[in-house]
Order: C-alpha cells, then sequence, then structure tokens
C-alpha cells in the first residue's frame, strides 16, 4: 500500500503538525479578531500591519496557504485510504461502545470547516487580493485618496456581519471546528508520541477546542447585535 | 435461554458469505460464548449440515485464536477477556446475536468465522524478535538490573496475545495497538535497544506492506483489547519510529 517514502506514521506525524500549525494560527487569528471589540483602531492598526509587512504577506501566509491545502488534501487521503482498508463491511457493528463520535469523523468535521474556509476566502482573502495586488491600492483607506477618511478593515468587518444568514453559518462552522479539535488537540499530541500528561493536555484540550472557537462566535455576534 | 444466533457463513476464502439465522435453546449463564458454539455445532452435524468453522485453541484467553465479532464489538460485549471466556450471562433470553468474522482486507476470510492473520506473523518476523545466542553463555538474570516501572511496562506489552482485536474494532482496521505492544516490549529494555532502530521501521514497513489503514486515534483498540494494551504504546512507537529516522 505504502508507494510513499513516508510510512503511514510518517504521514500521521505530518498530519499533527499541520494540525499544531493551524491551531497555532487559529489563536493568532482570534487575538487580532478580539482586537476589534476591544479597540476599532488597534484592530485598523494591526490589520494594516498584517496586510502589508512582507514578512507576513510573503513568507507567513504562504505557509499558512501551504498547510492549509496540506492539512485538508492528506485529511481526505487517509480517509479513502482507511475506508478501502475494510471492504467488507460488518453487517452489525456498534462503535459507539468504544469510541466517540468526534473522533470517528474528522473527515465530516473537517469538510463542513473546509467549507467554511471557501467561504471565507471568498469574503476576506480574496477581496484583500483584489483590493491590494489587483487594484494596486495598498493604503488600507476607506478612500484612498482621502488620507483622513480612515482605514477601511473595521467597516468591512462589521459590513460582513449585517447578514444574520452569515452569521449563522459562521456559528455552525466553529461549532464544527470546536468538535474537530476536541479530538485533533489531544490527537496530535498522541501523533508525535507524547503519552506524558495526557489527561492535562486532554483537558487543557478541551478547554481550546471550546474557548477559541467560541471567541470567533462572540465576535461574530457582537459585530451583528452592535450595528 | 432461547437466543437466536445470525451467522456469518462463508464457504471458502473465494464464495461470497451472507448472514444466516439459527435459533438456539437450553443455552446456560455459566457456558462459555464458544461452548454454546459447540452445541450448535453439533446440531448442526446431527442434522447432517455443514457446522460453523470458528478458530480455537486454548480457551483460556492466551492464544489469541477465538476471533469473533460478537454483536457489533471484537469479542463481544464484555470487556477485558476473549470471545473463550466470554459468558453466555452477558446475554439476555430472546436476545438475537450478531456473529461476524474479524474484517479488514489483511485478514482475508478463511471459510466462516475463520480469519487468516498470517499478517501479524509476517510483522513479527521483520523485527519482533531479539538476537541473542543463548547457548551455553546464559547470563545471570540479575546482572541486568531494569527499572522495576520498565519491566512492568514490558511485560504489560508483551502480554498482547496477537488476536486481532484491535484490527476488527478499528474503523480504518490499523493494526498499530498490536504493531506498538511489539515494539514497545522490546525497546523498554536493554536487551531490545541493540536492533532498536531497525526493528520499529522494518515492523512498520511491514505492517503498511500488509496494507493496514493508519491510525486516527480514536481509541477503539484500547477498549476492546482483551489484554488492556495501552495507547501510551502508540506514541512510544511514534517516538521510537522518530528517533529511528532522525
Ligand atoms: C483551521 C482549521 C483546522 C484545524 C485547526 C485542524 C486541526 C486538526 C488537528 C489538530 C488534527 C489532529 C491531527 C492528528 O491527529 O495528528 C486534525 C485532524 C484531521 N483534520 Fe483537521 N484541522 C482543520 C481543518 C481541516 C479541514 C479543512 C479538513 C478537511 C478535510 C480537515 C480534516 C482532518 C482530518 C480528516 C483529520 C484526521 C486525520 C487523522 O487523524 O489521520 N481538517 N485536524
Ligand atoms: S493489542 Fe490487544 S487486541 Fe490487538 S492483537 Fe494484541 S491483544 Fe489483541
Ligand atoms: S481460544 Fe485461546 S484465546 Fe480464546
Amino acid at each position: 500500500m505504502s508507494k510513499s517514502k513516508f510510512t503511514t506514521i510518517g504521514r500521521k506525524i505530518l498530519m499533527a503538525l499541520s494540525g499544531f500549525f493551524l491551531m497555532f494560527f487559529l489563536l493568532q487569528h482570534l487575538t487580532i479578531n478580539m482586537l476589534s471589540v476591544v479597540s476599532p483602531d488597534m484592530f485598523n492598526e494591526v490589520s494594516q500591519f498584517m496586510g502589508t509587512n512582507p514578512v507576513v504577506q510573503f513568507a507567513l501566509q504562504p505557509v499558512l496557504i501551504f498547510a492549509v491545502f496540506f492539512h485538508f488534501i492528506m485529511g481526505i487521503v487517509l480517509e479513502l485510504q482507511n475506508r478501502s482498508a475494510r471492504s467488507v463491511k460488518y453487517a452489525y457493528s456498534k462503535p459507539g461502545t468504544n469510541s466517540s463520535w468526534i473522533s470517528r469523523n474528522m473527515i465530516v468535521t473537517g469538510l463542513v470547516v473546509l467549507a467554511f474556509l471557501g467561504l471565507h476566502f471568498y469574503d476576506f482573502w480574496v477581496h484583500e487580493m483584489t483590493v491590494k495586488y489587483a487594484g494596486g491600492d495598498m493604503t488600507g483607506l476607506i478612500n484612498p485618496n482621502d488620507p483622513n477618511s480612515g482605514y477601511r478593515y473595521y467597516e468591512e468587518l462589521v459590513m460582513k456581519f449585517e447578514d444574520p444568514i452569515r452569521v449563522i453559518i459562521y456559528i455552525i462552522s466553529f461549532v464544527l471546528l470546536a468538535l474537530h479539535l476536541m479530538h485533533g488537540f489531544q490527537s496530535s499530541f498522541q501523533s508525535v508520541g507524547v503519552s506524558k500528561g495526557k489527561n492535562f493536555i486532554k483537558k487543557f484540550g478541551n478547554a481550546f477546542a471550546i474557548v477559541v472557537p467560541l471567541g470567533f462566535i462572540f465576535i461574530a455576534i457582537y459585530h451583528h447585535l452592535q450595528h | 435461554m432461547n437466543l437466536t444466533l445470525k451467522i456469518w457463513r462463508q464457504k471458502d476464502a473465494k464464495s461470497p458469505g451472507k448472514m444466516v439465522t439459527y435459533p438456539i435453546s437450553n443455552i446456560e449463564g455459566h457456558m462459555s460464548f464458544l461452548e454454546m458454539m459447540d452445541i450448535l455445532n453439533d446440531e448442526l452435524i446431527e442434522k447432517g449440515e455443514e457446522p460453523v468453522a470458528f478458530d480455537h485453541d486454548c480457551r483460556e484467553g492466551i492464544c489469541g485464536m477465538c476471533s469473533m465479532y460478537i454483536n457489533g464489538e471484537a469479542h463481544g460485549p464484555d470487556r477485558r477477556v476473549t470471545t473463550c471466556q466470554l459468558h453466555m450471562r452477558m446475554f439476555k433470553d430472546g436476545e438475537t446475536i450478531h456473529i461476524e468474522p474479524f474484517r479488514a482486507n489483511s485478514f482475508p476470510v478463511v471459510k466462516d468465522l475463520m480469519v487468516d492473520r498470517g499478517a501479524f506473523d509476517r510483522i513479527q518476523q521483520a523485527g519482533g524478535y531479539i538476537s541473542v545466542n543463548t547457548s551455553g553463555n546464559t547470563q545471570d538474570a540479575n546482572s541486568l538490573p531494569i527499572p522495576k516501572a520498565d519491566a512492568d511496562l514490558a511485560m504489560d506489552a508483551a502480554t498482547c496475545i496477537g488476536c486481532g482485536a484491535c484490527v476488527a474494532t478499528c474503523k480504518n482496521s490499523s493494526a498499530m495497538l498490536f504493531v506498538s505492544a511489539k515494539v514497545s516490549q522490546y525497546a523498554l529494555l536493554p536487551q531490545g535497544q541493540v536492533e532498536a532502530k531497525d526493528r520499529v521501521i522494518n515492523m512498520v514497513n511491514q505492517m503498511d506492506i500488509e496494507g493496514f489503514g493508519n491510525c486516527t486515534n480514536t481509541g477503539a483498540c484500547e477498549v476492546e483489547c482483551p489484554k488492556g494494551i495501552s495507547l501510551d504504546n502508540i506514541a512510544r512507537m511514534n517516538r521510537e519510529l522518530i528517533k529511528a529516522k532522525a
């Protein structure tokens, strides 16, 4: 089966490393988004920095894009391999007696998150790229010809959350991300061979998996209700 | 107890199989699952029908042969027991019991409930041993001190009987629990260090060649393993592989 130079365990470790990177990215993303609640000015400043800093744009951003693609493509490949390892299925099986639904359905929660990422890319990222690199407007201003018009990021963010449908899609996606991480967080430690402090990792992982997505949900609802 | 059995019947490796229903009566709670199967087979033989083929040997939970997927779980609903140690008191009068072979492409069905677990043997042959010449120069066991904690963990890993319940249970048909128990058993002891690198690489390669699926850490194997082999062994094997490849 394994024709690639990575063993099944090697691929699994790469899966965990991309997972770690994405979780770290998520935390960083949440921190910046939280600024939009605390101080719109600060949010604008940081957004302009992240959006124009060459290290962020041309070093970190490609790594992130690579990690996302790697993670979901590898996730789908592993899932297909695993399904094909048992051609004749059990006539009667009770998987619920020995494992959790979330651990068995990473592909389901993952694909929902992927669908959300598609929408998210369209909403924010494609827009940013169009304005900045196709349109050549690096000013980050509401009106690029008026230096006093202020930065556009906060305005744009708030506008996105006016639509209740978008807020609901947002909430559903982040609930599924929470489920993905409730298994994924502790699973990635197991994958890279950490078994000391397993109980702590599980508890901390559950906290992370709930608090981080809840933070994003809070921001979406906050801006929706504010405006 | 009167029961309805739904059993997978398959003439040989090439024929397609199907579930066949057999009623059975006068089963006592103290009987083992295999005794119940023996009674069924006696009845089938008396009627001139083909008895249900199933693997068994020790009937005391040490050989690992009695591979049955009973009511949706490897070795049935009880914990930390093999099918031969499963008591009929775990079932209720009138219950329907589904009995299937352990399923994985790497464990092809030979007949009815018998599967070929030769893949496990080939994984063992790839590295599940230590090469020590023991003839004539046997060392005193106490001349090689081993921390109690390590000895205990190695012993725990060594209790794996190679039954394959981990593979049968895993949604991915992954053999990681089995292979990790075999790797850990040696990795924890000084005697295992000489071949440590080759062992983990060769055993994992063989596991992949046999076509077992990837581990996704669902933990189902640990729950269904009759010997309670811990998931920590899988983490240890992953560490060993990282060490060996680094
Ligand atoms: C921000 C988004 C995401 C984060 C933070 C994330 C995080 C993680 C983590 C930490 C793991 C555990 C890795 C391991 O067990 O070693 C994991 C596993 C997995 N992820 Fe994601 N993930 C994300 C998005 C996705 C997407 C979009 C997919 C799309 C298919 C996906 C599919 C999977 C699958 C199938 C697994 C299980 C793979 C396995 O256990 O072998 N994930 N994810
Ligand atoms: S790890 Fe447990 S379930 Fe797997 S083969 Fe060994 S004893 Fe059987
Ligand atoms: S017959 Fe030996 S373990 Fe069941």
